[in-house]
């Protein structure tokens, strides 16, 4: 009965919030005012269940919280169990494999660009996987190092006809360079302020591609971008697209590995370290600035990188491409797969490239279910769809077995 | 001269409305030191409350002074509670939680109340009836300073100084004074800090609230993403005076302004946006702190 008389209250609540901006338009044009308060009633039906929801799942993760506290350690889910054990990690990361390889030629192409712009975001989350995931920076203008890429191609091959694979180590060593400019200045910052100057540095550079029409097109962009050709081989629109999607595959498996050496190698682990906690990584003689400055440059390059292939898959780039969004965008990736976990990033990106693409109907929503999945995920599941499981070393059996050894 | 004076009010104008909106985030900085990243989404919907308001309340013929008068409330009382809300869902799970967390949070809520606002009231700019009455004060300076600059640089003023002594006189403004500097000892000694929270909350959503509908009857239209920019542009001017400090949000606020009302007046107008981002980011490198603030103590 409390139960009810609280949903109740919360359903009233919202029904009242909601009323002036959801069951009024006023009509300046027509000068009328259209009411559909019908819209309020659902969502105090809504809110009325869905408060529910919400208390019970609070309750349950306090509890999980003291279960956390009192076994010390953390609760590892069973299917992240289940994908760590060999035997079924590796079949299914062939079956994956052939899947990829054989997608042009099950799918149409519509199906086969869509998958080339979900890869795009997978590379782009694993390379900001770095910088928010490893390093914990929180960096919002990640979308800048994209357009820098995008656009060094772009106008690389507009003024010099400079191509496709000459523009690809340039834009990300371009990116790169962006990285460490932007990096070097605001080292000393902490994590909000940081953030913001990062949102503050992407808004400028879009900003003056927008408003440097001479050199940039400002708001009506760039066309016409040749897509790549390889000696030759590839012309023909269908054939580019299968091309460039293998591109990205490979691309992808790129990032995964050198990503995934990245994070167990020294650098990575400074980064974790200086993610939990700075002074005493300090303490312990790690140089904070060139740590810092490599997650910012090695984050970036990827960004960049890409930004050069999603020049040459749109043909058309305008700064409309590279808002704070977008940006938004590629975090919630991180963030819904689950901060550090490479896995976990690449699932995030399929989510929420692919759902709002398959379910058309919802594609106006894309961006206030985007922006509810970022509070929600926050607020439940804190690490994301997957955990980033550390490989840890279980110091008691090391000691037990050199105790063994030694007797 | 003149041209000098017009560009010196056009940027106090500016200053004042972007010290309003900055007040919300210095308090709320202050105590739970979290960036209200939605607090700019507050600003919009107290905007978007004043219209549709103002508009129900023209078609039923209303005079036009109660026209004001209730739209204004309206858009405070609204705003403070979604501020309110906004609290109570996506900031108060988190208390505890790893810094990033309730900052991607509030980010995840901007996005969230943008989107709300623009499927429930159209992506187009909305055209917001002038609320204040135009009136002659001084004619002889009615070209470098017109009647709602000086309404919104006399409304904003009256607020804050209502805010100040608010905050330092009564029961309410003592204990946010003490949450501010150390929570758990304001708890011992028997502050309720969930409730001087939520009360920071609605106070800065309200202040945004007002220079919401100020800003909007005085340009004349409102769209979904106007929180977005004014939001960043008020956290600018809270970082510049010093987060956390009162004073300091008012003058960074009234530097802000003028650096913008001058930089376009002399330099040129189509990079409005870039010369707030760059004061901001050239601030935070050289002094992080921000003008009137203080050095944080890292506790380790």
């Amino acid at each position: 009965m409390e139960g009810f008389k609280k949903s109740l209250l919360v359903s009233l609540w919202f029904m009242f919030l909601v009323l002036p901006i959801m069951g009024v338009f006023v009509d300046s044009v027509e000068d009328v005012v259209i009411w559909r308060l019908e819209r309020v009633l659902y969502v105090g039906i809504c809110t009325f269940f869905l408060s529910y929801v919400w208390r019970f799942m609070i309750r349950k993760k306090e509890a999980g919280n003291k279960v956390d506290e009192e076994s010390g350690e953390e609760q590892i889910s069973t299917y992240s169990k289940i994908l760590s054990s060999p035997s079924f990690y590796y079949p299914l990361l062939a079956g994956i494999l052939i899947f990829a390889l054989l997608f042009p030629k099950l799918f149409s192409m519509y199906q086969v660009n869509i998958m080339i712009s979900a890869l795009i975001y997978v590379v782009l989350g694993l390379g900001l996987n770095i910088v928010v995931g490893l390093a914990g920076l929180l960096d919002l203008g990640y979308v800048a190092f994209y357009a820098v890429g995008a656009y060094s191609y772009a106008l690389m091959n507009l003024y010099w006809g400079v191509n496709f694979w000459v523009a690809l180590p340039v834009g990300a060593l371009l990116g790169a360079l962006c990285g460490i400019l932007l990096g070097f200045p605001v080292l000393r910052l902490r994590g909000d302020y940081l953030a913001i100057v990062t949102l503050g540095f992407g808004e400028i550079i879009r900003l003056v591609l927008e408003n440097w029409g001479d050199f940039t097109h400002g708001p009506s962009g760039i066309a016409n971008i040749p897509r790549p050709d390889f000696f030759g081989l590839f012309t023909g629109l269908s054939n580019s697209i299968h091309f460039m999607y293998y591109l990205m595959l490979v691309l992808v498996m790129f990032t995964i590995f050198i990503v995934n050496r990245l994070k167990n190698s020294r650098i990575g682990r400074a980064w974790q370290a200086l993610r939990e906690d700075e002074i005493a990584c300090q303490a312990m003689g790690i140089d904070k600035v060139k740590t810092k400055l490599m997650a910012f440059s090695l984050g970036a390059t990827w960004a960049g990188l890409v930004g050069v292939i999603f020049a040459a898959k749109t043909s058309f780039i305008n700064p409309a491409s590279f808002t704070f969004l977008e940006s938004a965008i590629i975090l919630s990736i991180v963030v819904l797969g689950g901060m550090g976990s490479i896995l976990g990033v690449i699932l995030g990106a399929l989510v929420l490239i692919l759902l709002p693409e398959y379910l058309r109907a919802f594609s106006e929503y894309r961006m206030l279910i985007f922006g509810a999945t970022m509070v929600l995920v926050m607020v439940f599941r804190p690490q994301g769809l997957i955990r980033d499981v550390r490989r840890k070393i279980d110091i008691n059996a090391v000691k037990k077995a050199l105790g063994e050894a030694n007797e | 001269m003149d041209y000098f004076l017009e560009l010196f009010f056009s940027g106090l104008t500016r200053g004042s409305i972007y010290a309003l909106i900055a007040l919300g985030y210095t308090m709320v900085y202050g105590i739970i030191e979290l960036i209200n990243f939605a607090h700019g989404e507050v600003y919009m919907i107290g905007a978007f409350v004043g219209l549709t308001v103002a508009g129900v309340l023209t078609s039923f013929g209303f005079p036009a002074t109660s026209i004001m008068v209730m739209a204004s409330m309206a858009a405070v009382v609204y705003a403070a509670a979604y501020g309110y809300t906004l609290e109570k869902i996506a900031y108060r799970p988190l208390r505890s939680a790893p810094r990033l967390s309730p900052l991607i949070s509030a980010i995840g809520m901007s996005i969230f109340l943008q989107n709300y606002v623009m499927l429930s009231q159209t992506s187009d700019f909305l055209s917001f009836p002038k609320l204040t009455p135009e009136f002659d004060f001084l004619e002889k300076y009615s070209s470098t300073i017109g009647s709602s600059d000086f309404l919104i640089i006399t409304v904003a003023a009256f607020v804050m100084i209502v805010l100040s002594l608010f905050i330092k006189f009564t029961r309410m403004g003592k204990a946010m004074r003490a949450t501010a500097q150390n929570r758990k000892m304001a708890m011992l000694v028997g502050v309720n800090v969930d409730q001087v929270i939520s009360a920071t909350f609605v106070i800065g959503s309200s202040l945004a609230a007002v220079g919401g509908v100020l800003i909007a009857s005085h340009i004349g239209q409102i769209n979904f993403f106007i929180g977005f920019i004014a939001g960043i542009k008020a956290f600018t001017a809270a970082v510049l005076g010093g987060i956390g400090s009162i004073p300091g949000a008012v003058l960074g606020g009234l530097i802000l302004g003028w650096t913008e009302s001058f930089c376009t007046g002399y330099v040129s107008s189509d990079y409005e946006d870039v010369f707030a981002f760059a004061l901001l980011v050239i601030i935070l490198i050289f002094r992080p702190s921000g003008l009137l603030g203080k050095a944080p103590v890292q506790k380790v």
